[in-house]
């Protein structure tokens, strides 16, 4: 089945969008980037690359098209038929050989170009080259235009054809046009084939599937067929033609004898017999449809003694229904079936295959190996169960739950432990879980006072090993003096420790000095005062005392430089600065004079073009211009406005 | 109904408290509150994190093995309901966390001992080297030196005895 489905074909591009993606494939996945100044073998190589992969790519793409559209000698001669009625042989085999002649020149071209690429002298002559590859390429495939847009039209026809399996089990339905054959086909199969009162509803095949002793059955539905020669027969009516010619399956002529499809018995009989040769070697039926109008016995003697002739046809069974009533559908579908099952096992049967497939069907017949007999066993319960059950009838069934709560009412109370499977006096015990933050499932062990005991000896003997003993001995006086100073030293410590850091880690800016008075914490004055308190000696008359010397040196000395008493005239600020840069090694006013002049004329020479006044003249109009700023922006960059 | 242990800090969860986590390998982790979890989704290892209990044992700060822990654990084992068998275990579950408490209350003791007698090694320390910031070295001079004025004066007195007697 699934050989002849083509709905996988890939989408036949048109022209246009085909050197697109192949040109823009290319600009993406070949390197973009080359310099004149690179070696020569490498430039020709990136032009080389880049005709190679265009070729390879449209190549490839055709071979794919080429490929997947089935050739007309290889498919089924059902389908070959269907397709040349339905796209024209020629036409298609046409189209499919322009492409391939396409792409062998496609091939050729780029070959040629690789060819000349290999001599190219310079980064400019290769590019050329490599355009003139790529635009003849893409001349080529803009040519196949027609034939590719006519590959895609028919790529899209093709999928939609039904699959019809041409080997398979099949039903075709044929006759007249509006003579009930869609209908009937809807009456048997899930297909929705489209029924309405005017001739030609159905311009093309159907196929639905029945199911009928375990097995799938294919119904083809035709389009009507009209009395005339087969040259004068149109696409509509050829494809039901070619149906009939290829397909092995039983056939069903439907005729409408109440003649309201607009033909007469008469043309129905003669089309009949003029596509007979197309019913050989196929089970035929002829089936008169809408008896809910007229059936066979009420027509008239005339149309009756039409009929006889086909009646009298031993091959031909005929057969009544009506698809509007629904009466004698079914017999129709089954009898169809049948005759076609025997028909193809006959046939089957009539080859060389069978001998092969005889050859595997068995059935087994075992021999008795004694006369003893072994009897299904059946247990004695149940064999007096079954006793019980004939005789009375019903067992006393156990009552259920709900019984029981219909019959107490209001009185009954869910009992979720009744079926407990605990002692009556211990079922309905509320079993505590949790104890002071423990679980006591966890603790549950059938052996558990066995293992306290054995804890409760090893805590026993601890016990007298004076495990627990308090061996803390007092604290004496001295130690806890001890500890005592230690606690002052560092508290003391932490509070120097503070201190050192405000004083050192101070990131914020100080003050300057004339608004807070720095007051000295430490002085020879209170050294002295506190160590003669304390009762030491202290003698600052000894020349080898430090803080003693600290006192002389505390007294600023003069600055060794004076300011110069020549400059009086300038300010002392600026005696030491430097002249300004414009007037340094400048001997007079009429020299600066001229060289501000020259200044001048050196400066305009370069920056005071196109009217700017000088060189701070860069001014930007509009840093931020509305249209570029204001209003939804939509696809796109916001700068390209 | 049952008391969870928090994955994180092994407190308990009460039913109805914390939050649970289920990991798409179906282990479940619970928690007893925001920190836990918060900690867990840091990908903090609580064995490394001071608080926790699995830090404490892990360092060797409480006691982590003992016979009186293997009472308490998940069996995984269907014990049919037996009246007697529980009233046996809730008063077995009472002395074993008495034994447990003491256990685990000697051993902190016995790792305090060990600190003790560092701290007093390092309070002789400081005190001999850092006397001096908080009491002058020079402190206590002046009482011994009016002592010796007191001696010289009473010498001298002696003296001046023996020479009126010459």
């Amino acid at each position: 089945m699934s050989q002849y489905n083509f709905k996988k074909i890939a989408v036949v591009p048109t022209s246009t969008e085909f050197i697109d993606v192949t040109l823009s494939k290319t600009q993406r996945k070949t390197p973009t980037v080359i310099h004149k100044h690179y070696k020569i073998t490498r430039i020709r190589q990136f032009y080389m690359r880049k005709v190679r992969f265009t070729q390879s790519n449209f190549h490839e793409r055709l071979s794919q098209i080429i490929q997947e559209f089935p050739k007309l000698e290889d498919v089924h001669p059902f389908y070959a038929d269907l397709m040349n009625v339905l796209y024209d042989k020629d036409h298609y085999k046409l189209a499919l050989g322009q492409i391939n002649t396409c792409r062998h020149l496609i091939d050729n071209v780029a070959k040629d170009y690789v060819r000349l690429l290999k001599y190219g002298d310079s980064m400019y002559r290769c590019k050329q080259l490599k355009r003139a590859a790529m635009g003849r390429m893409a001349t080529l495939i803009k040519r196949q235009a027609p034939a590719l847009q006519y590959l895609e039209q028919v790529r899209q026809h093709l999928g939609r054809l039904p699959s019809i399996d041409p080997n398979t089990r099949t039903i075709l339905v044929c006759g007249f046009p509006n003579v009930g054959k869609s209908s009937f086909v809807n009456k048997i199969t899930r297909a929705d084939v489209e029924v309405q009162p005017y001739a030609f509803t159905t311009k093309a095949l159907y196929v639905g599937h029945t199911d009928y002793k375990y097995l799938r059955w294919q119904v083809v539905d035709t389009p009507g067929i009209l009395d005339h020669p087969l040259e004068e027969r149109n696409t509509i009516e050829m494809q039901a033609i070619t149906a009939l010619a290829h397909l092995r399956a039983a056939v069903l002529y439907v005729a409408d004898p109440s003649e309201q499809c607009g033909y007469n018995l008469q043309q129905q009989i003669s089309l009949f017999n003029n596509i007979r040769p197309l019913f050989a070697n196929k089970p035929l039926m002829f089936v008169l449809n809408k008896t809910d109008i007229i059936r066979m016995e009420d027509l008239p003697e005339e149309k009756k003694s039409v009929l006889n002739e086909i009646v009298q046809d031993p091959d031909i069974l005929m057969l009544e229904m009506s698809t509007f009533t629904e009466d004698g559908v079914m017999n129709v579908k089954q009898e169809a079936c049948d005759r076609l099952l025997t028909f193809r096992i006959e046939s089957k049967m009539r080859t060389k295959k069978v001998n092969d497939f005889l050859n595997r069907v068995h059935v087994a017949m075992p021999q008795p190996r004694d006369d003893k007999q072994r009897l299904p066993f059946i247990p004695e319960q149940v064999v007096l169960k079954k006793q019980a059950m004939l005789t009375d009838g019903a067992l006393p069934k156990k009552k259920l739950l709900r019984e029981i709560e219909l019959e107490l009412g209001d009185d009954y109370i869910l009992d979720l432990k009744r079926n407990y499977d605990l002692p009556e006096e211990i079922k309905y015990d509320i079993i505590p879980e949790i104890w002071e933050g423990h679980n006591i499932a966890d603790y549950i062990d059938p052996d558990i006072l066995k293992r306290l005991e054995e804890l409760e000896k090893e805590e026993e003997t601890r016990m007298q090993a004076g495990y627990y003993d308090d061996t803390d001995e007092e604290e004496d006086e001295e130690t806890k003096n001890i500890h005592g100073l230690a606690l002052k030293i560092r508290e003391k410590k932490k509070i120097m420790k503070i201190e050192r850091d405000l004083k050192k880690n101070s990131r914020k800016p100080t003050l300057p000095r004339n608004t807070v008075a720095k007051t000295r914490e430490r002085s020879v004055a209170g050294l002295k005062r506190k160590m003669s308190e304390l009762g030491v000696d202290i003698d600052d008359k000894n020349p080898n005392t430090n803080f003693a010397r600290s006192v002389s040196r505390a007294r600023s000395q003069p600055p060794e430089k004076r300011i110069r008493k020549e400059s009086t005239a300038r300010s002392r600020s600026r005696s030491m600065s430097k002249p300004p840069r414009d007037e340094m090694g400048i001997k007079d006013l009429s020299m600066k004079l001229k060289l501000q002049k020259h200044k001048a004329k050196s400066q305009k020479k370069g920056i005071a073009k196109l009217a700017r006044k000088g060189e701070g003249d860069r001014h930007i109009f509009d840093l931020k211009p509305k249209h570029l700023f204001t209003g939804k922006r939509g696809t796109g960059k916001t700068d390209r406005r | 109904m049952r008391i969870e242990k928090c994955y994180f800090c092994s407190g308990h969860v009460y039913p109805g408290h914390g939050i649970q986590f289920v990991r798409n390998d179906s282990k479940i982790f619970r928690f007893c509150r925001s920190k836990c979890h918060s900690a867990f989704k840091k990908k903090k290892n609580p064995r490394k994190v001071r608080w926790t209990k699995a830090f404490r044992k892990a360092a060797g700060k409480e006691l982590a093995v003992d016979p009186s822990f293997e009472f308490e654990k998940r069996r995984n084992v269907p014990v049919k309901y037996d009246r007697d068998l529980w009233q046996k275990t809730v008063s077995a579950i009472k002395k074993v966390e008495e034994i447990k408490q003491k256990r685990s209350a000697q051993f902190i003791m016995q790792r305090m001992k060990k600190a003790k007698t560092i701290e007093k090694e390092k309070d002789v320390k400081e005190v001999q080297r850092n006397m001096s910031l908080i009491r002058s070295p020079a402190a206590g001079l002046k009482m011994a030196q009016q002592e010796s004025v007191v001696e010289e004066i009473h010498e001298s007195d002696d003296e001046m005895q023996i020479a009126e007697e010459v």
